[in-house]
């Protein structure tokens, strides 16, 4: 229960930061990625505000020995470097150039915006479920 | 606050979202022990993963990114957007990305925020690959005269 109000806490405070800082708008995170045209950094200034925090974050991080409401840390290795992370980041870089969309502003902008988001949403989904067909 | 040369550029917003955003992946990180990747998160929240999180706590983060979205409407008026002309680009573009971010184990939350931050070679490589497809995908697009 506890683990479960501070996943919904988190989520909301990080869908709130995306709609403030304008990443639920397919146009101006195209414009961060249109390096030739009319450039729009803000999505620089997203990165960097959130980077500097989790960097603080993961400092504090490496001094506690569980986390607080969890037995331990589950958390990803940091060395391997595969085709599988290669080329699947670079398909994902294409999906998210033609769509505007990552995964986090195209969920948070369901209820918003339910249509388009929703379309993009559903085929997420289907690559997903497509991926896990295929998967070795 | 605009900035001289980009006069559609939002820094003070973006910077503070940004901020927010940060706090809400440290939750994840400090309280929970997780990495607040969105897209391992939304696969296991709808049972497209077996990986670590319980589903409850991914359900619960994901419905959170659709509450905290609604909540700030409800208090800031519409979030200006706009999207594809073409639901074709949504579809393509929500196939691929789904497919690559479970290939590749990241997007722009686990790789770019969580992953950068602290320094993983591989997630490092993941950012540095999807900004520079993206980047080129979009000078495609916009060379092919589909830009929007």
């Amino acid at each position: 229960m506890r683990q479960a109000i501070i996943a919904l806490l988190s989520g909301a405070l990080f869908g709130g930061g995306l709609a403030l800082s304008g990443m639920m708008d397919p146009s101006r995170v195209r414009g961060f990625l249109d390096i030739a045209g009319h450039w729009d950094p803000t999505l620089a200034f997203v990165m960097g505000g959130a980077t500097l925090v989790m960097a603080v974050a993961w400092l504090v991080q490496r001094r506690m020995e569980r986390p607080i409401a969890d037995t331990g840390f589950s958390l990803p290795g940091t060395d391997l470097i595969d085709r599988r992370l290669t080329f699947g980041s670079a398909l994902f870089g294409v999906g998210w150039g033609l769509a505007g969309l990552c995964p986090g502003p195209g969920i948070a902008s369901l209820a918003v915006n339910p249509i388009p988001a929703g379309i993009f949403v559903a085929s997420m989904f289907a690559g997903m479920t497509i991926f896990k067909a295929v998967e070795k | 606050m605009t900035l001289a040369y980009f006069p559609d550029a939002q820094p003070l917003e973006g910077l503070i979202g940004g901020l927010m955003i940060g706090i809400a992946a440290a939750i994840m990180l400090l309280g929970l022990g997780r990495i607040a990747g969105v897209s391992g998160l939304a696969a296991r929240s709808i049972g497209l993963s077996d990986a670590a999180p319980p589903r409850i706590v991914a359900s619960m983060f994901i419905a959170g990114l659709i509450l905290g979205a609604l909540l700030f409407q409800g208090a800031f008026g519409p979030i200006e957007s706009t999207y594809p002309p073409s639901i074709g680009w949504l579809i393509a573009g929500g196939l691929i990305t789904g497919f690559g971010t479970r290939l590749g184990s990241g997007c722009t939350s686990g790789h770019g925020v969580c992953g950068m931050s602290r320094l993983s070679r591989r997630s490092i490589v993941a950012v540095m690959t999807f900004i520079g497809s993206s980047m080129t995908t979009v000078a495609i697009v916009n060379f092919a005269g589909g830009g929007w």
